[in-house]
């Protein structure tokens, strides 16, 4: 099944640049959309954006997948606003893409089809910190660190943590259900949000879940929750707080094999403890952000092992024993004990900068991200590398080992020539060597553009079509983010939402 | 234990993996066919939620059986039909437990309610620990949601729609669902005459702090070392003793924002048992049904009417 940029491709008129539209219409013989002139008496002229510098920024995200363009650029302020914007859509039968700081992997927010694109970073207000009910009330686009920062103080924190969060936003964590390393002991996004308030493409707004248990009616904050803004907008979120542990324990181990590394990961696990996070890289990673951030890792270990206990401190003393252990009876040439915060913080500043690291090497990195059984690790690494070099490319792999979330990292250059070829090349046959051992296509970035045509090697087209009914009852014509996670032969009014808009207006 | 179908993960290259070829699974779907009402009808625990059954209604029941267990991966692929108890006694054998609630019910019926365990602080939500699901649709196919491993974002979130759907939607079929290591301690303790709302907020990590208007319950759970440091912390405020269990709780559930049981009204619901923190209230009296607001019905019917269009699932009840 061909994908759908490749299909928007072949679609030519309303996909190639012809004319530049100003706002303003200076010269007689341009059409301008008439959408503009309404989005602009919904919100301001100077929050709706048509120039070419700003779509073009916008019709990226931080995946590598070209063929997005961006229709008339919105940045709503409040509920009503973002309401009268998807008025207008309506109106005018016109697709939108919602947008927060862009810094998803997947192409989610790659604008298809000249859509009006929704950025919410102006909605990015802490509305209330609630202890009383442990939750925090807050707008789309306030970026995921700035949350925590401001609970620390208090005692609590917002526990998914992506590699991203010192720019990516609470509204694009909803739509991707996102994770990060501390997910898991604590679990992902929809384990942390207990209500959301959503705009329709209907232009009506439903406040989803709720503070209480749900005792009545559907999961429909459930369902919303990594739907990558195909569902609707939220524009509030309440998210839960999270106790800050009274101690952590961070431990670093070094192995001679991947192999002893992600077994050790293994038999923590079976041995029945869940540490707050445990994070593993390899030689080649370790070096680059070693050289990046200077934090003390090993350069001679094949691989480390970042593994951290939170809690009561007697238990956290026992768990990190033991983990210590563990590490020893899988051959860790090296087991070290964070012995400060400041040291703490570094190896963590080393693991989460670990993908700006690899830009000494290369100047394109395509990140992966596949789950499989945590038993599957050692084996299913083993054929990345093969895989990689089958491809002659240099992979690196940084990864949630605990939950078997990886994320291959392919390096390249795209100005050579067949380069990012062969990284497509390469991932294909890591995403059917995860799933040949029982994993799934995506741990945390979702599937966007860049794995909906793997759907169907996952998926029957029975499984499908209920995703997809799924998504028409929230939007029964597909004009949030069309062209989105279904292959196009599983949503036949995602086709009609990509051509609706006026041709050759917008290139 | 049910005989274990053909494994997934041994797919050969090219098929889907997530298709379903458990010979037991398929023959429940053509028993629940394609035409006709039809409802599965478990253990009967929780017979007259949701509404009554209209008459004349088929009842089917799902299969039974443990299909894959694997302690080290923590999950586990059971078919709906399988009681918790059942379960519960596998997984206690591995050191493990699950977020179900037992009462008698079986592992579909107790996701199609969807209701979490008492102590839901220490073992975490229902919906979150359901990994996959699959059920038989109204169109007596077999679709599976979500995914056999712990973390999972791949398409849209069947399962969350599932759990609590009171089968209305599809016929669960069977479930992978995540598993959890039993702590090395539980001790319930009890004090009378303390504020519930100090206690929950002066302990790090309680399974429950319960509560019935003058006594306190806590539930502690982890490491001897850690439990005991938590029970010293509560002697601190109180004079709390050790129970050997928690409070018999009333049959009536009620729903409410956790700051809400600041201000219960106790002659509303009767003699209570309420869940601090959590917003739970288990009370004599019922709730009144909540007011939905329409957009919501809007998308709970359109919901409905997708993916059962001849509303033959369940016919009577509403989740």
């Amino acid at each position: 099944m061909s994908s759908i940029l490749d299909r928007l491709k072949s679609a030519a008129p309303f996909m190639n640049p012809r004319v530049a539209v100003r706002f303003g219409g200076s010269r007689a013989e341009q059409p301008v959309d008439p959408v503009v002139r309404d989005l602009v008496a919904a919100l301001s002229s100077d929050r709706v954006r048509i120039d070419g510098a700003e779509r073009a920024l916008l019709s990226h995200d931080a995946s590598v997948f070209d063929g997005g363009v961006a229709g008339p650029v919105c940045f709503p302020t409040t509920t009503a606003e973002v309401q009268a914007v998807m008025e207008v859509a309506l109106r005018h039968g016109r697709s939108i893409v919602p947008r927060g700081a862009g810094t998803g992997l997947a192409g989610g927010a790659i604008p298809l089809g000249a859509p009006i694109v929704v950025v919410v970073t102006k909605m990015n207000r802490i509305l209330e910190v609630d202890l009383d009910n442990r939750v925090a009330w807050v707008e789309p686009g306030v970026v995921n660190l700035d949350l925590t920062k401001q609970l620390r103080p208090l005692g609590f924190h917002f526990a998914p943590d992506p590699s991203s969060q010192q720019v990516c936003t609470i509204g694009g964590n909803v739509a991707n259900n996102s994770g990060g390393p501390h997910c898991l002991a604590y679990g992902v996004t929809d384990a942390h949000v207990v209500a959301i308030e959503v705009v329709l493409a209907s232009g009506e707004t439903v406040l989803l879940g709720g503070l209480g248990p749900q005792d009545h009616g559907l999961d429909l904050r459930g369902a919303f929750i990594g739907s990558e803004g195909t569902l609707g907008i939220a524009t509030k979120v309440a998210v839960r707080l999270t106790k800050n542990p009274p101690e952590v324990r961070t431990l670093l181990l070094s192995f001679a094999s991947v192999r002893d590394a992600a077994n050790t990961v293994s038999a923590v696990i079976a041995a029945g403890i869940v540490p707050a996070a445990m994070e593993v890289m390899d030689q080649r990673i370790t070096i680059a952000v070693e050289n990046f951030v200077k934090a003390g890792y090993p350069l001679d270990a094949a691989a480390v092992l970042l593994a951290e206990v939170e809690g009561l401190a007697d238990g956290v003393e026992i768990d990190a024993k033991q983990i210590e252990a563990i590490g020893r009876d899988h051959h860790a040439t090296e087991v070290r004990l964070a012995q400060s915060e400041e040291e703490r913080a570094l190896l963590w500043k080393g693991r989460k900068t670990a993908f700006g690291a690899v830009a000494q090497i290369k100047p394109d990195y395509y990140l992966h991200d596949t789950v499989v059984p945590r038993s599957a690790l050692a084996d299913v690494l083993e054929q990345i590398y093969d895989i990689a070099d089958r491809h002659d490319l240099i992979v690196m792999n940084v990864f949630h080992a605990g939950d078997g979330n990886l994320h291959p990292l392919l390096l390249f250059d795209r100005r050579i020539e067949g380069e990012l070829d062969r990284v497509h090349a390469a991932g294909a046959e890591i995403l059917t060597a995860s799933l040949d051992a029982g994993g799934v296509l995506s741990g945390e970035h979702g599937i966007g553009v860049e794995k909906q045509q793997y759907m169907d090697r996952l998926f029957t087209s029975d499984d499908l079509d209920h995703q997809n009914r799924l998504r028409h009852a929230f939007d029964p014509s597909c004009r949030t983010n069309p062209g989105k996670v279904l292959p196009m032969g599983h949503s036949c009014a995602d086709i009609q939402a990509l051509r609706s808009v006026p041709r050759d207006v917008w290139g | 234990m049910s005989e274990a179908p053909e494994k997934t993960s041994e797919a050969p290259k090219g098929r889907v993996v997530l298709e379903v070829t458990d010979p037991v699974l398929l023959d429940f779907a053509r028993e629940v066919g394609s035409e006709g009402p039809v409802a599965v009808e478990g253990r009967r625990t929780r017979w007259d939620l949701g509404g009554s059954l209209d008459e004349g209604v088929r009842l089917v029941n799902a299969p039974a059986g443990i299909v894959d267990y694997r302690p080290e991966e923590m999950t586990v692929q059971v078919r709906a039909g399988t009681l918790v108890s059942e379960l519960d006694a596998v997984l206690a054998a591995a050191g493990q437990r699950a977020a179900l609630t037992s009462r008698g019910g079986t592992v579909g019926g107790v996701v199609a309610v969807g209701r979490d365990h008492r102590d839901v602080l220490g073992r975490g939500t229902l919906r979150d620990s359901v990994l996959q699901v699959r059920y038989v649709s109204a169109e007596g196919r077999m679709v599976t949601g979500g995914g056999p491993v712990v973390k999972n974002v791949s398409g849209f979130n069947l399962p969350k729609l599932m759990v609590g759907s009171l089968g209305t939607l599809g016929c669960l079929a069977e479930l992978v669902l995540r598993t959890n290591p039993m702590p090395a301690v539980s001790r319930w303790l009890r004090a009378d005459g303390v504020s519930p709302f100090d206690v929950y907020d002066r302990l790090f990590d309680p399974s429950s702090v319960l509560w019935n208007g003058s006594s306190v319950w806590v539930h502690l759970e982890g490491h001897e070392a850690d439990v005991e440091s938590e029970e010293r912390r509560l002697q601190a405020i109180a004079a709390f003793v050790a129970v050997g269990h928690g409070p018999d709780l009333p049959s009536e559930r009620w729903t409410m924002a956790p700051s809400d049981l600041r201000n219960l009204d106790s002659e509303a619901t009767g003699s209570f048992v309420a869940s601090v923190g959590v917003g739970r209230v288990w009370a004599k009296n019922p709730q009144p049904f909540p007011v939905t607001d329409p957009v919501t019905t809007m998308l709970a019917d359109r919901l409905k009417a997708n993916f059962d269009p001849t509303g033959r699932l369940n016919p009577g009840r509403r989740p």
